[in-house]
């Protein structure tokens, strides 16, 4: 099989939100609320249990580039975030259950009948992605169209994008076209056009790619983020220490008592060896 | 702290409820009750203490699941908790910890499985006390992660203090048992001290606002108080309204490290 993977280029999206809506008709996942945030014109502004595609509005200063504005407007530029199925996965690794799973197109894969609602994936995540839906119970975020994918078909989301913004493919041909359209971009003047997979962190790289102008950052794309997986040496062996030391700990004071006492140490040890 | 897009948190606070630091409180004591009363039996000491110490191990085990089932999303899929073992996950790691504990804690009443179910016990024991430590620091919410070499002993230490209050309030007044306890409490007030000095922007949610205010109060009757009552006063009244305050200063310290958590989530951007 393939591995596949999403390259969503954000100088090509228009802020339409049809993948939005191709993803929650598609996926059948529940409305979340009708806030009204004042937020650009962003009422979704993350992705959650029930918003699988989110398309974010970010307001810059004015700046030439692709569909140029007048002096007077803000720059304006839209990026569908997605789930980014990481390459070392924070949720996948935190299940317990294994529920949890990595799909034979490389993304990761949430399978309902077996997740028990546990919550440990909610704080695995370094991106904020997968969240418990209250209403259900279980944890719910981006199948990738796993049952699409199955078929041969591309994901609802990257279907419906009517500017070719979200790609999808495989990976290593989105890579290189990646490559090829940042060429293009700062031939044209773009200059703050960036890529972004994490490649760089202990992530190891996403299946979901990113082109966006600017900061990363404000697209709430880190640069700097770690799979907790990183921190279990630490953990481990901190714990382990500290076991050792209960036990060692409440062994001599009770030793120490029952020398003080009239017992034996030796006659002590010698229990504890049996 | 960089740009985020409107402020949004870059991560997804906690979903648990009040039932996981409950469990974290209970799973400690009774982890902490199975080192005493195994320890207890194999130096000879007092009968009574190490069969009591048995009893709240083998009590404190069924509570534990009880609530971890309830936080479940699904609880009447919590067997699917035993459906793999996964060392890279904690949790995983966890729900094997604790039914090797309550089959070992059970196992210990039983007069003829007493010494292998109780070293077993002992065992699984110092994992309930640690392993939680390990659950919340390898995470992505800053505050837990930051504090993951800390963590671990600082738990051992709430759980051990824990059953040995537990002990004293039974009735139980042996100088051992008052040596564990005063560790115990000697060694929350140096992580308490710790915690109150160290000063990076992810340990915030540990000093200030409702989190940092539980986190000080549950430093304070875990550690200084508690030793200072029991290194004053060998009265009994005493060494219980100590065992009272370190009771209530780890389950403090077990809630305000979930409410620094979810204050953590939102501060990360």
């Amino acid at each position: 099989m393939a591995t596949t993977a999403f390259l969503t280029d954000s100088t090509l999206c228009i802020g339409c939100k049809a993948c939005e809506v191709a993803c929650k008709e598609y996926n059948d996942v529940p409305a979340d609320g009708y806030a009204f945030t004042g937020q650009s014109y962003d009422n979704t502004l993350q992705l959650g249990h029930s918003t699988w595609r989110h398309v974010a509005f970010v307001e810059m200063d004015t700046a030439f580039g692709v569909g140029g504005n007048s002096g007077e407007q803000l720059s304006w530029s839209f990026v569908s975030d997605v789930c980014k199925h990481c390459e070392h996965a924070g949720c996948l690794e935190a299940c317990p259950t294994g529920s949890i799973v990595r799909t034979e197109f490389g993304s990761v894969y949430v399978q309902p009948d077996v997740c028990n609602g546990c919550g440990y994936c909610v704080v695995g995540c370094p991106f904020g992605v997968i969240d418990r839906r209250p209403t259900d119970g279980r944890a719910f975020k981006c199948t990738f169209c796993y049952d699409r994918q199955r078929d041969g078909e591309q994901p609802a989301c990257a279907k419906a994008c009517p500017t070719q913004s979200i790609l999808f493919g495989e990976i290593e041909d989105l890579r290189a076209h990646a490559e090829r359209r940042l060429e293009t971009l700062r031939a044209r003047g773009v200059d703050d056009a960036a890529f972004w997979d994490a490649g760089d962190t202990s992530v190891g790289g996403t299946h979901a790619m990113f082109i966006v102008r600017g900061d990363p950052e404000a697209y709430n794309l880190p640069q700097q983020v770690d799979v907790p997986t990183v921190y279990l040496e630490d953990g481990w062996k901190s714990a382990a220490a500290a076991a050792l030391v209960a036990i060692a700990g409440t062994a001599a004071a009770f030793l120490a008592r029952r020398r003080g006492h009239g017992g034996s140490t030796r006659s002590a040890l010698q229990r504890i060896s049996v | 702290m960089t740009t985020t897009y409107y402020d949004v948190p870059l991560l997804k606070p906690p979903v648990w409820t009040w039932e996981v630091p409950l469990y974290f409180f209970a799973g400690g004591a009774a982890g902490g009750a199975a080192i005493i009363g195994s320890i207890a039996e194999w130096t000879g000491a007092n009968g009574h203490l190490a069969r009591d110490a048995r009893w709240i191990a083998a009590g404190g085990a069924p509570i534990s699941a009880a609530l971890l089932t309830a936080d479940l999303g699904r609880p009447e899929r919590f067997v699917n908790m035993l459906r793999v073992f996964k060392p890279q996950s904690p949790m995983s790691i966890g729900s094997w910890t604790l039914a090797a504990f309550s089959a070992s804690t059970t196992g210990a009443l039983v007069p003829a499985l007493s010494k292998a179910a109780g070293t077993s016990s002992a065992l699984t024991g110092a994992a309930m006390l640690t392993y939680t430590g390990v659950l919340i620091g390898a995470t992505a919410i800053p505050v837990w992660h930051e504090n993951i070499r800390l963590l671990p002993p600082h738990f051992a230490a709430s759980g051990i203090a824990s059953a040995a209050a537990i002990l004293t309030l039974m009735g139980h007044d042996e100088p051992a048992l008052n040596d564990v306890a005063m560790g115990a409490a000697a060694a929350e007030t140096v992580i308490g001290a710790f915690v109150e000095t160290r000063s990076t922007p992810a340990m915030a949610p540990l000093r200030e606002g409702p989190s940092g205010w539980m986190i000080r109060a549950g430093g304070v009757l875990s550690g200084p108080v508690p030793l200072l009552m029991r290194a004053t006063s060998k009265k009994p009244t005493w060494r219980k309204a100590a065992s009272v305050a370190a009771l209530a200063g780890s389950l403090l310290t077990r809630l305000g490290w979930i409410a620094a958590g979810r204050v953590s989530a939102k501060m990360k951007g």
